[in-house]
């Protein structure tokens, strides 16, 4: 049986299959349809969805209700998420499992509200101060809309930290034929919640030495995730922004606040494998691979297709965990060929990325940043 | 879920920690009737959440042995918020300067208007006393600050009166010698209400030294500013966590929208991907009725992408709606030459310049009388819906055009577009009777 729905009516239903039972956002196109669809779905399911008085307050409340026992979802476009931006870094330093979906369009500042863009894909890599790593997943179609927003909380879960759903104007607001029965359905898991020490109200009050018993952090080893402490439960939570012992306690001591910041790094990017997820489509004949991401790899799909029928040899490989960069499948994909054209609506943002694991080869990019799509065209004539 | 009335009363809320706060500081003795209200209240210290916003103040947190949020700057108020929407039963108390009341002041605004049942103490000392003593929102007129060297010209903020006229349900204003305060903010906890508490206090780093304030000019500068103590709100209005709840049961264990599946019903003849651009305005359906195209080619076992753009003055200017209709997946939803151009309205026909320069011989061009037939290497036809052998409204001419255009075509069948109809009740008879109006025109 097939259906037509568009990458924000996908989003949501996948939000709602993985467990999501808090929103809270701000209208801004195209990213509207997904705070209108949760403001209306969530209560029915015992959720709670609210647009908040701004973006800023937006990811703050989903900050908030996280730590409350809330699976947390917030949705906007480039302009948002500059205000998002401060929180964000909260996120990464509380660790707060959380989801965030860019719907991009075109930029800088209002751009093109109701127009396609992929300038956001370096900005969710660095958008807040520090430095950080985070997670970020990029839907290439409708159907994975739906299958990378339940990929999304799972990853969440299993890495206490913000992750991006990076899609855009077009994957969200054009409706497709998708097949239901190839909706794929990965698993999310569980948050693991830190359990307390049993104890009395008045033992945990214990105006002694035990500010939160157990403490709500680990460092130990670096890449270790520790379960989330959460309000309300059988602990009392300590959560906050600044650099902090395993207590939450604040702290400047270097060895703590080192071992903090490792931690921060290691739990991400000594994982990277766990979270790469590409399409690669290689064809040992082939001296040129493409590489592309988002609504752009449908045009690549169609032109891959064009082109072997034309009876030429191409790869091609469609990353969909944009950060961490798939490092592994990308090297794989690079060994045999002599060109890599890099497809994306932007002035080539993620090329920068495969230049740096491209040493000696040609690399180029097919870029727009009209407002229109890279058509299958564009790309069949940067393959000859 | 525990409850304050299950736990034994505790003699106190703080650890063992020492305040850090300078001598003379007001932020010890809040903290201090803070906690006596904790022990008054009775309450689970876990079910307790102590939210602190940024500046000295913002340390406070650490000193008690109750949950705790540090965060940023002038954003407690939102973590509170979704700290209550998610478990109403929980005390959430925010700890803010006044310095939090200007860059948060979107939030206080919020958080007031809604209602929500979060109590916010302002330790009120009328600079940034973390920062080095600048001027904040509630720096009385002509204080010197580190930022108002010459003296302050900026209004200060009123802040109970500013939340208490948005919809606050508890405002109380007062100073750190209060003798009641503790009371005070245990009534305002109890009241499960936004409520606010402005506590003056003296900052013996900054605005004590450049302005000799004292105990007594708090007093003073009340009355100047024509300003009043005392509780100044109490409103009984709903709170939010629970008027939302209360909403929410309404609505509790509907089904939410999944697929509306499509089942194939007809067959199509089309053995590539067909491009359909409809160029109307806005208020003309051409989306309702390109969508019928839509679900008339799923029907027909077709695959399908469906693109509109409109202005986002959506009862004005175009309406171009896009339909990609294939026998197999259509992975690219673009249309950058259309095979078929519909256009019903002149705006929306010149907003599609670059689709129609991009046509050629093979391709077709329709447009409705009256609209002047376009330069083109297309193929053009002109539809007239007063052909028709019964009167159309604006709204019907589109799909009178359109049903026009898949006869021409041959390749979709027509009772797959009376089935599209009939999957929309409300509509079904008049567009079936607009169809079939479109199909009795001789060719």
């Amino acid at each position: 049986m097939r259906e037509l729905i568009d990458g924000s009516a996908a989003i949501v239903r996948g939000a709602l299959d993985a467990g999501c039972d808090f929103f809270a956002g701000y209208p801004i196109t195209p990213a509207s349809p997904i705070l209108m669809q949760l403001l209306r779905e969530l209560p029915k399911v015992g959720g709670v969805a609210i647009q908040a008085e701004d973006e800023i307050a937006s990811i703050g409340m989903c900050i908030g209700a996280t730590l409350a026992g809330r699976r947390a979802l917030t949705a906007t476009s480039g302009p948002g998420l500059s205000l998002y931006s401060e929180n964000i870094g909260l996120a990464i330093m509380g660790e707060v499992p959380l989801v965030i979906v860019d719907v991009q369009r075109l930029g800088p500042a209002t751009g093109g509200a109701t127009t396609v863009g992929q300038g956001d894909v370096q900005f969710v890599r660095w958008g807040t101060g520090g430095g950080y790593p985070v997670i970020a997943l990029a839907p290439s179609n409708v159907q994975e809309c739906y299958s990378l927003t339940r990929r999304a909380f799972d990853l969440a879960e299993r890495f206490r930290c913000p992750v991006f759903l990076l899609t855009d104007k077009e994957l969200d607001m054009t409706a497709t034929t998708v097949e239901i029965e190839r909706y794929e359905r990965p698993p999310v898991r569980a948050r693991e919640v830190l359990a307390g020490v049993a104890r009395s109200a008045a033992g945990a009050a214990d105006a002694s030495v035990a500010i939160a018993d157990p403490p709500p952090y680990r460092y130990e080893p670096a890449d270790r995730v520790s379960p989330v402490a959460q309000y309300g439960g059988d602990t009392l939570v300590r959560f906050t922004g600044s650099t902090h012992d395993e207590r939450a306690l604040i702290t400047k001591a270097p060895a703590k606040v080192a071992a903090l910041n490792e931690h921060l790094r290691a739990k991400i990017e000594e994982h990277a494998d766990e979270i790469e997820l590409v399409e690669s489509d290689l064809d040992a004949g082939a001296r040129t691979l493409f590489v592309a991401y988002g609504v752009t790899a449908g045009a690549l799909r169609e032109a891959v297709d064009r082109l072997r029928h034309e009876g030429r040899a191409v790869s091609a490989l469609i990353v969909k965990s944009l950060w961490p960069v798939p490092e592994r499948a990308l090297r794989t994909a690079l060994l045999d060929v002599d060109r890599v054209v890099v497809a994306e609506l932007n002035h080539g943002q993620y090329r920068r990325e495969i230049e740096r694991l491209a040493q000696g080869l040609e690399v180029r990019g097919v870029n727009r940043v009209d407002g229109e799509l890279i058509t299958p065209e564009e790309l069949m004539e940067a393959a000859r | 879920m525990t409850t304050a009335t299950t736990v034994t009363p505790l003699a106190t809320y703080r650890n063992r920690t020492p305040y850090p706060f300078c001598p003379g500081c007001g932020h010890g003795a809040i903290l201090d009737h803070l906690n006596a209200a904790l022990v008054k209240l009775a309450l689970d210290p876990r079910h307790v959440v102590i939210v602190s916003d940024i500046g000295c103040s913002g340390l406070s947190d650490q000193y008690f042995a109750t949950s705790a949020f540090h965060g940023l700057h002038g954003r407690s108020i939102t973590y509170a918020t979704g700290i209550k929407l998610a478990r109403p039963d929980l005390k959430v108390i925010v700890v803010m300067g006044d310095g939090g009341t200007g860059i948060g002041g979107a939030h206080l605004l919020g958080a007031a208007r809604r209602n929500i049942g979060i109590t916010v103490l302002v330790f009120n000392n009328f600079n940034f006393g973390m920062t080095g003593g600048q001027h904040s929102t509630t720096t009385p007129p002509g204080a010197v600050t580190t930022t108002t060297p010459g003296g302050n010209l900026e209004r200060p903020l009123d802040i109970c009166a500013t939340v208490a006229v948005n919809g606050a349900g508890y405002v109380w204003r007062g100073t750190s010698f209060d003798k009641d305060l503790a009371e005070r903010i245990a009534d305002a906890v109890r009241a499960e209400c936004f409520a606010l508490l402005d506590i003056w206090e003296l900052c013996t780093a900054y605005f004590v030294p450049s302005n000799h304030a004292s105990k007594k000019t708090l007093a003073t500068t009340l009355d100047d500013l024509g300003l009043k103590g005392g509780l100044l709100e109490r409103g009984e209005h709903p709170e939010y966590a629970a008027a939302y709840r209360a909403e929410a049961e309404r609505v509790r264990g509907k089904p939410v929208a999944g697929p509306r599946a499509i089942e194939p019903a007809f067959r199509s003849t089309l053995d590539r991907p067909f491009r359909l651009v409809v160029a109307g305005s806005a208020g003309g359906k051409v989306r309702s009725a390109a969508r019928l195209v839509a679900e008339a080619a799923m029907l027909a076992d077709l695959w399908v992408a469906q693109r509109d753009d409109y202005p986002i003055t959506v009862k004005t200017g175009h309406s171009i709606s896009e339909r990609v209709l294939s026998p197999r997946e259509v992975r690219y939803t673009g249309i950058s030459r259309p095979d078929v151009l519909l256009a019903v309205s002149e705006e929306g026909l010149a907003k599609c310049a670059r689709q129609l320069a991009a046509m050629n011989a093979g391709d077709r061009v329709y447009v409705l009388a009256g609209i002047e037939p376009p330069p083109t290497r297309a193929q053009v036809t002109t539809i007239d819906p007063a052909s028709a052998e019964l009167k159309l409204g604006g709204g019907r001419v589109v799909l009178f055009a359109l049903s026009q255009v898949l006869r021409d075509l041959g390749f979709l069948p027509l009772v797959a577009l009376e089935a599209a109809a009939r999957r929309y009740p409300e509509y079904a008879e008049e567009n079936l009777a607009t169809i079939r109006a479109a199909l009795a025109v001789a060719r």
